[in-house]
C-alpha cells in the first residue's frame, strides 16, 4: 500500500520527500506496531468487514463492525506541509467532504483500530486543522485533493466509465500507456446509511482494495452508529473472539451493498477490486435484518470460516 | 412623468428583454416600477435563498418564465455536502399555489425530487419548457409525469444531472398526441432507453430541433432517428461504436447528408476512433462542436474532424488534441468564439497533452475568440502576456494548470505577471479562474485592472489578507467570489462589510477565516446570510471554549431579503 501512495505522488508535485518519508515511516510504524505485539492484530480486529474479500489480510473481515473510536477522525480535513513554497505559512489541503485522505494514508486502515490498548479514542482534536497537521501527513494513494482539478463531478464519471469500458481501444492511440494504466479519473459514488441523516460521496479510485473502502465507511459513518454498540472501548482492544463475534452478527451488525451497472444490489465484496469499482454505482449501508437474501449469506461464510 | 399610458409604456418594454435593463427600468419611477412588474414575464434569481417565492410572486404576478440557481458553484466539486439545500419543491408548490401561468422553468444545481417535478406537471396547464442543469434528486420517474402530463411540452433539456434512471419507460409516457416537442436531451441518463418509444417519438416530432442522446442509443437507432429528423440542428450522439462496413453505417451517412440544417454536434460518449468521417460532409455548416466526453477519439482523428468546420464558433474538446491539433483549430477555425479544453487524463500522469504553446496558437489564429476555458499542465507568464496582445477581447478567461501552485515552467516565477497582462488588456473581463504560483500582486493587478469583473475563482493563491483587498476594494462590479485553500483571513472579510451588499455571494474554503471572525460579520451585517459549513465536526465548534479562533473549514455568504432559510441541514450553522 505504501509503495504506490509514494507512486501517486507525482500528480499533486509536491515535493516528495517530506510526504514520502513520513509516509514510510507511518507504515513502518504501523508494522512494527504489529510485530512487536507478536499478535497478528489485522487477524482480530474489529472493523467493518465485507465478505468474500480477496484482500489477503483479511481474515474476520466478514461483518461490519462500525469502531467508535476512529469516529474522531473520520472525515477530518487533511493537510499536507506545502513543501515547495517554504516562505508560506498556509497549508495545501484537502476538503473534508470525504475521508480519501485518511484511508489511503501510510497509516492504513490497521493503525486506526490498533491502539495497542494505548489509546481508548484519538484525542478530540481542540482545533481539528492543527491537529491533522501533525497526524496524517502521508496523503492518499492517489494524492488528490477534494475538488481539485475543478471539473464536475459528472464529467469525472462519464471518463472514468467510458475509459474502463473500453480497454482495447487505447492500444490502437499514442496515448494508451496513459490511459490504461491504473491511472484512471475520479469515481464518485453516493454512500448511504440506514439511519443516518445525509449521504456522503467517496471517490473510489482513492482505494485500492476492500479494506481500505471499509475502513474510510466506517470512519465516515461510525458517528451515527454512537449508541448502537453500546460500550464501543472494547473493541481492537481485547481482540475478538468467537462470542463477540456472534454477538455483533446478531446484533445490530450491517452489511455493505452497491448497486451495479445493471441497476441490481449486490453484496460488496463478491468479485475483485478491479471489477467492483468499475460496476460499482452507488453503496449503500443496510442493516443486515433489512438485507433480506443477503444477509444468510454472511452468516454462511462466517460459520463457514469459523 | 409620463407622457404615454401605461399601455405605450409597457409595449415598449417589451422589446427590453435583458434582466439588467429590465432592473433599471424599474428604479427610475413608481410609475414606471409598476408597469414594468405586471410586464415582467422572465425572471432570473441568480440565489434562490436571496428571496422567497411568496415575495416574488407579489412582485412578479405574471410571471412565466422562472430561471433559478441553488448551490454554490464549487458544489459541481463536491465541496458543497448534499443535503446542503437548494430544494425546488418550495417553490413549485408555491407557484402552483398562486396559479401563476408558469411555461419555463431553468434550474441550476437545485435539488429536484419526482415529488415537484410531478407537482410540476400537473399544477401548470401551458407548461412548455423544463432545463435541468446540474441537479439532482429526482429518477425518470419524475421525468415520466413531465411527459405524461405535460401537454403542450416543447423542450426537455436535461444537463449534466445526476439522475436515479429506473429503466422505466418514461419515454413511452409522451402522448401519442405530443406533437410539440422541440428539444428532447437525455444525455446524462445512464441506463437503458426504449428505442422504439423515441424512434416513435421523433417521428411525430416536425419541430424537433435538438435531439441529444445518451449511451444507450445505438448506431442504428441513431441512423433511423436521423433519417426521420432531417430538420435537426443540434444533435447529440450516444454509442457511437460501428463497423464501418456496415449498413447501418451506410444508412448513417445517407441520413446525415440530408441534415442540412445540423449546425451544432455533440455526445460521443461511447465512441469507436474511426467513425467521425460519417459527418465529415456536414462540417462546414457546423458552428458548435463539443467531442469532450469522446474519451476515445484522439488526436488525428479530431484533427481530420476539425480541418472541415470552418465556421467553428464553439469548440469543446480534450485536451488529447495537443497542442499541434490545437494549431488546427487555428489555422481553421477562424469564426472561433468560445473553447473549452478538458483534461483526459485527470491525474497527469506526465501526459504533456496540452500547454501553453497551444493557448498561444488558439490565441493568434482566433482574433474573435471571447471566452476559454483552459486545462493543461504548464503555462507561462511569457505565454499569458502574448495571449493578452493576441485577443484582448475576453469577457471569460479560465486557466486551470492541473498541478496546484506550478510556476512559470521556464523561470520558475509566479504567474502574477501574466495574469496581470490579461487583466490589464481585456478591459472586459467578467469572469475569471486563476492557477498555478500566485502572490498577492495578482490580485493588485485585478482590483486595478478588472473593471468589469463580475466572477473570480481563486484556488491556492496569495499569501496575505491584502490579496483579498486588493479585490474586494477595486473590483466594483464583483458578483460572484469563490475562493478555497488561499491564506486569506478575518482582516480581509471584514475590512468592508457593506461590500457584500453589492456580491451575490462570497464562498470561502479552507482559509484564514475564524468563527469570531464570520461571527462579526454577521453581527454587522443582519442581511446577509453567513453560513458555517461543517459537515465532520456536527457542531462540536460550540462545545469547546477555543471556538472563537478556530478556523472555519467553509463559509458561504449571501445577501438576502428573506432572513435565515428553515431548510439548512444540521452541518450548516447560519449565524
Amino acid at each position: 500500500m505504501s509503495e504506490s501512495v509514494a507512486a501517486e505522488h507525482d500528480y499533486i508535485g509536491l515535493s516528495e520527500f517530506p510526504t514520502m518519508e513520513e509516509a514510510t515511516t507511518m507504515s513502518d510504524k504501523t508494522k512494527t506496531r504489529d510485530n512487536n505485539n507478536g499478535l497478528n492484530f489485522k487477524a482480530t480486529e474489529l472493523r467493518l468487514g465485507l465478505p468474500g474479500s480477496e484482500s489477503p489480510e483479511r481474515v474476520d473481515s466478514r461483518f461490519l463492525a462500525l469502531n467508535k473510536s476512529s469516529c474522531p477522525v473520520s472525515g477530518a480535513k487533511r493537510v499536507f506541509s506545502d513543501a515547495i513554497n517554504e516562505s508560506n505559512k498556509w497549508i495545501f489541503s484537502t476538503g473534508s467532504t470525504t475521508a480519501t485522505g485518511d484511508v489511503g494514508s501510510g497509516s492504513g486502515p490497521g493503525s486506526s483500530v490498533v491502539k495497542d490498548g494505548k489509546s481508548t479514542t484519538f484525542p478530540k482534536p481542540a482545533v481539528p486543522v492543527k491537529e491533522k497537521k501533525s497526524s496524517a501527513t502521508a496523503p492518499a494513494s492517489k494524492a488528490q485533493v477534494v475538488g481539485w482539478p475543478p471539473i464536475r463531478s459528472f464529467r469525472k464519471n462519464s471518463m472514468a466509465s467510458s475509459q474502463s469500458q473500453k480497454p482495447g481501444n487505447n492500444s490502437e492511440t499514442e496515448e494508451a500507456e496513459a490511459k490504461s494504466g491504473p491511472e484512471q479519473p475520479c469515481l464518485y459514488v453516493k454512500v448511504s446509511m440506514e439511519g443516518a441523516p445525509y449521504l456522503r460521496k467517496i471517490d473510489l479510485k482513492t482505494y485500492k482494495s476492500y479494506l481500505e473502502l471499509s475502513s474510510a465507511l466506517e470512519k465516515m459513518f461510525s458517528c451515527f452508529t454512537i449508541g448502537q454498540f453500546g460500550s464501543h472501548g472494547g473493541c481492537g482492544r481485547d481482540g475478538l473472539n468467537e462470542s463477540r463475534l456472534t454477538d455483533l452478527l446478531r446484533g445490530s451488525e450491517y452489511v455493505v451493498t452497491y448497486e451495479d451497472k445493471d441497476s441490481d444490489w449486490m453484496l460488496v465484496g463478491d468479485v475483485p477490486w478491479e471489477m467492483f469499482i468499475c460496476s460499482c454505482k452507488k453503496l449503500r449501508i443496510m442493516k443486515s435484518s433489512e438485507a433480506i437474501g443477503l444477509a444468510p449469506r454472511v452468516m454462511e461464510k462466517c460459520r463457514s470460516r469459523n | 412623468m409620463n407622457y404615454f399610458p401605461d399601455e405605450v409604456i409597457e409595449h415598449v418594454f417589451d422589446f427590453v428583454t435583458s434582466h439588467k435593463d429590465r432592473n433599471a427600468i424599474s428604479l427610475v419611477c413608481k410609475s414606471w416600477y409598476k408597469i414594468e412588474r405586471f410586464s415582467r414575464q422572465k425572471v432570473f434569481i441568480g440565489n434562490c435563498y436571496a428571496i422567497n417565492p411568496e415575495r416574488l410572486l407579489r412582485r412578479f404576478p405574471c410571471l412565466k418564465s422562472l430561471t433559478l440557481k441553488g448551490k454554490p458553484h464549487f458544489a459541481d466539486f463536491n465541496l458543497v455536502p448534499h443535503e446542503w439545500g437548494g430544494f425546488v419543491l418550495p417553490w413549485i408548490e408555491a407557484l402552483a399555489r398562486s396559479r401563476v401561468g408558469l411555461e419555463e422553468l431553468r434550474l441550476k444545481r437545485m435539488v429536484v425530487t419526482d415529488e415537484s417535478l410531478e407537482l410540476l406537471s400537473r399544477s401548470f396547464v401551458n407548461f412548455k419548457s423544463l432545463v435541468l442543469v446540474s441537479c439532482e434528486g429526482f429518477t425518470t420517474d419524475g421525468l415520466a409525469s413531465i411527459a405524461a402530463n405535460c401537454r403542450h411540452l416543447r423542450d426537455l433539456d436535461l444537463q449534466e444531472n445526476e439522475i436515479d434512471d429506473h429503466r422505466g419507460q418514461w419515454l413511452s409516457c409522451f402522448p401519442d398526441t405530443c406533437t410539440t416537442l422541440v428539444t428532447l436531451n437525455f444525455a446524462c441518463l445512464e441506463g437503458e432507453t426504449n428505442l422504439v418509444a423515441l424512434e416513435r417519438l421523433v417521428a411525430r416530432s416536425p419541430n424537433l430541433k435538438s435531439l441529444k442522446l445518451n449511451r444507450a442509443v445505438p448506431l442504428d437507432a441513431l441512423a433511423r432517428l436521423m433519417a426521420c429528423a432531417p430538420q435537426i440542428v443540434d444533435l447529440g450522439v450516444g454509442s457511437y461504436e460501428n463497423d464501418p462496413d456496415s449498413e447501418s453505417y451506410m444508412k448513417l451517412k445517407a441520413a446525415i447528408k440530408k441534415c442540412t440544417s445540423l449546425r451544432s454536434l455533440s455526445g460521443f460518449l461511447e465512441a469507436a476512433p474511426h467513425c467521425l468521417s460519417a459527418f465529415h460532409p456536414i462540417c462546414h455548416n457546423l458552428t458548435s462542436l463539443n467531442l469532450s466526453y469522446a474519451a476515445e477519439i484522439h488526436g488525428s482523428h479530431l484533427i481530420k474532424l476539425i480541418q472541415h468546420c470552418k465556421k467553428l464558433q464553439r469548440l469543446w474538446i480534450l485536451d488529447s488534441i495537443g497542442d499541434k491539433g490545437l494549431e488546427v483549430v487555428a489555422s481553421t477555425c477562424k469564426e472561433l468564439q468560445e473553447l473549452r479544453v478538458f483534461p483526459s487524463d485527470l491525474l497527469g500522469g506526465g501526459n504533456t497533452a496540452v500547454t501553453e504553446e497551444g493557448l498561444v496558437a488558439i490565441s493568434a489564429g482566433c482574433p474573435k475568440l471571447h471566452s476559454i476555458l483552459y486545462f493543461c499542465q504548464q503555462m507561462t507568464n511569457a505565454a499569458l502576456v502574448t495571449v493578452a496582445k493576441n485577443c484582448p477581447n475576453f469577457i471569460r478567461f479560465r486557466l486551470c494548470i492541473l498541478e496546484p501552485n506550478k510556476p512559470d515552467h521556464v523561470t520558475s516565477q509566479p504567474l502574477d505577471e501574466g495574469f496581470g497582462a490579461i487583466v490589464k488588456a481585456c478591459k472586459s473581463l467578467r469572469r475569471l479562474s486563476h492557477s498555478g504560483l500566485l502572490t498577492d500582486q495578482v490580485f493588485l493587478y485585478i482590483g486595478m485592472y478588472a473593471n468589469q469583473l463580475e466572477m473570480l475563482s481563486i484556488a491556492f493563491a496569495g499569501d496575505t489578507d491584502k490579496g483579498m483587498l486588493y479585490v474586494l476594494n477595486g473590483c466594483k462590479k464583483m458578483k460572484k467570489l469563490e475562493i478555497r485553500d488561499s491564506p486569506f483571513g478575518d482582516t480581509a472579510l471584514l475590512a468592508d462589510v457593506s461590500k457584500y451588499e453589492t456580491m451575490r455571494s462570497l464562498w470561502m474554503s479552507s482559509c484564514e477565516v475564524t468563527l469570531s471572525g464570520c461571527k462579526r460579520l454577521a453581527q454587522k451585517a443582519p442581511w446577509l446570510n453567513v453560513e458555517i459549513i461543517n459537515e465532520n465536526d456536527n457542531n462540536r465548534m460550540e462545545e469547546n471554549g477555543h471556538e472563537g479562533r478556530q478556523k472555519v473549514d467553509k463559509m458561504y455568504l449571501y445577501r438576502t431579503v428573506v432572513g435565515t432559510r428553515m431548510d439548512a441541514p444540521p452541518f450548516v450553522w447560519i449565524l
